[in-house]
């Protein structure tokens, strides 16, 4: 299975995402540099974590008009799995392929910090190998991750199964306690836990590579 | 025209140094020129007062591959891997806008290492505060800590730890001191040189402004009752530009067009082209009219002077102009030919035409004063020294006195602090804040890891400088080895009081005298150094604390994963064992008034224990 990362400047977690493709997953990976256009035949990509154009104006929201965006979307809408972690799912709902939008942590300060997640949903290409219910722990860091969505929106994530990862406690003040959606047709992921950070057990657990296991199953 | 008194002063030049410069010249400077002398002269660029005593560290060894000089040191670890590290303060910038201060201090850190050849892996820092009481503790730590998380969350650079202690004597006078380390192929080392005549030199990364004029000027003088009006001369960092820059230099470097390259830190593109030119022996020639500018109608004092963040200076081979560019236009950097690398042995400033400055290269480096401060033993150092801390009766309810002491802010948790840094970015986290008494860094594409520490106890320092350094040495390395690293090399970075005090020269003198006869006995050597003057305000007799915090920092020399065998018991086994064999030597040479002293500090205040926040 093929993973495209793409690099906007000032992503910071591409290297980590392609290191734990290639190095723990042994699956092929390629950088999709953000001036272009092309895919290059990826079957799942990811919008990486990091600052994207230095988070200026909005998180996310100068990324979005990246000319690779273009076929990002496109890809998406044709089914092509995405996942965005962090900037990534900053980037995803500012590019409207995710609803809701990231907010600052209602603490107002920049939190790195490995916590629980409750799985909610386990019948997503993302989390197929996790068990609902079950707690995973894997690590947090941003400055914006309160994940804000109106209440019409909310009752349709909860209703439709769309929340697929839920804070045991809530670290920044997101609404539903709410880590990680899904899009309704189930191909897109945005989650601000990092499970690249998560994916060897030498740096502390790996959890997140179920996640990517996840991906290798479906 | 000579310049007037004033003038000669407002450029940090004593009425001496402006004859000196005459008499180098055979002429009067004129503006710019004074400028120039005037940044290259100045404490921070000069090392006019320390350098007599820097000269005394013991810098080689089997394993170093660059020593001090550079912009950074270079130590092998093995399997044809290096790793390139440096601290350096930003104290007084901080002291006016923590953030921004903070920030460009981990900015400038982060290119002093990345001009190396190196990928930055690790950030640690070391910071001290006034007491919690103190009005403007609050604003300068929360600015201070967001600042550094800012800017190296933002670069993506983990921050993996560091230090804070807080003590009265601070409060007119943080200290920020921040550390890098990156990784390089041992063969692949850049260094800060403009050689080959004919050669382009190419500026790169932001446009200049008119910030930061001066700051080098302003970081060798101490603070008064006008230092709020110098807020302008602190830089404004911005670490998206910074990302980019490291990854066009990074991708540069796999290129063979680089002959030598060097961060625009410190006085700016004055100090990158004249200390490039004279490390290469050679001349160089700029023109002001093709730099970079933010700002319409600036002149080429400006220009020469500008602190703007974030810009570098390259001589590329002859030929290879257009390829560099194109790296750094990829990344939607400027870039622009500015000059050439001469034999002339003097750095020409030019606009357009028009020459607008003329300087001999040598009297601005090796050529700059050198100056052997007066020094003098403190008289108040005595009645310290001779204070027997058994004369305090002990606390009745000991458990009380616990609780206090684990309330100080010095002793308690840093964790409000680590985690507003990303310390996990790069996966390289094996041993992460909290966890251990050094932070353990895995190194990409080898089976080795980086055990990294800074300490020193500022307060140990204060009572007797030899033995304190001594001692922050000892802490240092044991904390290296206690994770399971061998201590491969070690930065500095001094911070003292105005030196023109023979007091403080004398604790300068005493603490470097102590930091080297460490490094001896531990054959560790001091690769690179930061050395920082004028901490006080209005010259006030507050106790000089010179706190100076070292790094070690160590390849593992096995697999990563043997950090985590080794279990927290072994550790402080192993802990104590190095202790007490690099104890004992000192001891006996030690007097009883510098062990009591030593005592006394730790029994009586324990307010001013550094505590590492990646242990303790």
């Amino acid at each position: 299975m093929k993973f495209g990362i793409v690099v906007f400047p000032g992503s910071n977690c591409d290297h980590d995402a392609y290191h734990v493709i290639r190095h723990v997953l042994g699956q092929p990976a390629v950088f999709l540099w953000h001036k272009d256009r092309d895919l290059r035949g990826s079957d799942v990509v990811i919008l990486p974590g990091g600052f994207a154009f230095g988070d200026y104006l909005r998180c996310g929201a100068i990324a979005r008009f990246s000319p690779v965006m273009d076929e990002v979307a496109r890809f998406a809408r044709g089914g092509g799995k995405l996942l965005g972690i962090c900037n990534g799912f900053q980037v995803l709902t500012e590019a409207g392929l995710l609803p809701g939008a990231l907010l600052q942590n209602a603490s107002r300060k920049f939190v790195c910090r490995h916590l629980d997640l409750i799985v909610e949903n386990d019948r997503t290409p993302f989390s197929n190998a996790l068990k609902k219910g079950e707690r995973i722990r894997l690590p947090i860091a941003h400055h914006d991750g309160r994940y804000f969505i109106d209440d019409e929106g909310l009752r349709r994530l909860e209703g439709e199964g769309q929340v697929v990862f839920r804070y045991a406690e809530n670290p920044n003040g997101s609404r539903g306690q709410i880590a990680g959606i899904i899009n309704a047709s189930g191909n897109v992921l945005g989650l601000m836990p990092h499970p690249e950070r998560a994916s060897e057990r030498i740096l502390g657990g790996d959890d997140g590579r179920r996640i990517f296991e996840s991906l290798l199953r479906s | 025209m000579a310049h007037t008194e004033e003038i000669v002063r407002g450029h940090g030049l004593t009425t001496e140094e402006y004859q000196r410069i005459r008499d180098h010249l055979g002429r009067e400077p004129n503006l710019l020129e004074l400028g120039i002398f005037s940044v290259m002269w100045s404490e921070h660029c000069s090392y006019k007062s320390s350098r007599k005593y820097l000269k005394q560290f013991p810098v080689t060894g089997p394993r170093v591959l660059v020593g001090p000089g550079e912009n950074a040191g270079v130590v092998g670890i093995g399997d044809g891997m290096a790793v390139a590290f440096k601290m350096e303060s930003h104290n007084h910038p901080s002291y006016i806008e923590p953030y921004q201060g903070a920030a460009t201090g981990v900015g400038g850190i982060l290119r002093d290492v990345f001009t190396m050849g190196a990928r930055p892996i690790a950030l640690l820092n070391s910071l001290r505060f006034g007491e919690r009481t103190h009005p403007k503790t609050r604003f300068l730590l929360e600015g201070v800590v967001a600042g550094i998380a800012g800017y190296g969350n933002c670069v993506g650079i983990p921050t993996v730890g560091g230090e804070i202690a807080f003590d009265e004597s601070y409060g007119g006078n943080c200290l920020v001191n921040v550390f890098t380390a990156g990784v390089l192929p041992a063969d692949k080392i850049f260094r800060g040189t403009a050689s080959g005549v004919g050669n382009p030199v190419i500026y790169v990364g932001s446009k200049t402004g008119r910030d930061g004029i001066h700051g080098a000027t302003m970081a060798s003088a101490e603070f008064d009752a006008r230092t709020e009006q110098k807020r302008p001369t602190v830089q404004v960092g911005d670490p998206f530009t910074e990302k980019r820059l490291l990854e066009a230099c990074l991708e540069l470097f796999q290129t063979d067009a680089v002959i030598g390259i060097q961060d625009m830190g410190a006085a700016g593109l004055t100090s990158s082209s004249v200390e490039m030119a004279g490390r290469a022996g050679s001349g160089i020639e700029i023109d002001v009219s093709r730099v970079p500018r933010r700002e319409k109608g600036m002149t080429p004092y400006e220009c020469m002077l500008s602190e703007s963040q974030e810009r570098m200076l390259i001589v590329a081979k002859s030929g290879r102009e257009q390829e560099v560019i194109d790296i750094f236009r990829k990344w939607d950097l400027d870039a622009a030919v500015i000059g050439k690398v001469t034999a002339a042995g003097k750095i020409v400033v030019r606009e357009g035409d028009r020459v607008a400055a003329e300087l001999p290269i040598e009297p601005l480096t090796e050529g700059a004063p050198r100056y052997d401060r007066p020094v003098a033993r403190p008289a108040w150092l005595e009645a310290l020294q001779s204070f027997d801390p058994l004369s305090v009766p002990a606390p009745k309810d000991l458990g009380d006195a616990l609780l206090k002491l684990l309330a100080r802010p010095t002793i308690g948790s840093k964790e409000w602090v680590y985690e507003q840094y990303d310390h996990m970015v790069r996966l390289g986290g094996v041993l992460l804040p909290g966890r251990g008494d050094a932070a353990v860094i895995r190194v990409e594409c080898s089976n080795r890891a980086l055990a990294l520490s800074v300490d020193c106890n500022s307060r140990f320092v204060f009572l007797d400088p030899f033995e304190g350094a001594r001692l922050a040495v000892a802490e240092c390395t044991r904390n290296v080895s206690c994770v399971g690293g061998e201590p491969l090399g070690l930065t500095d970075c001094l911070n003292f009081g105005n030196p023109e005090r023979p007091e403080i020269m004398w604790q300068f003198a005493e603490a470097t005298r102590g930091l080297s006869a460490a490094c001896r006995e531990l054959e560790v050597p001091i690769v690179s150094g930061n050395v920082s003057f004028y901490n006080e305000t209005d010259g006030r007799a507050i106790l000089p604390r010179p706190p100076s915090p070292w790094s070690a920092c160590s390849p593992m020399p096995s697999t990563p994963a043997v950090p985590r065998s080794c279990e927290r018991a072994t550790a402080l086994r192993c802990s104590e064992r190095r202790a007490a064999s690099s104890a004992a030597p000192n001891s006996s040479r030690r007097s009883p008034e510098s062990l009591r002293a030593a005592h006394l500090a730790c029994t009586r205040a324990p307010s001013s224990r550094s505590s590492a926040h990646c242990g303790a």
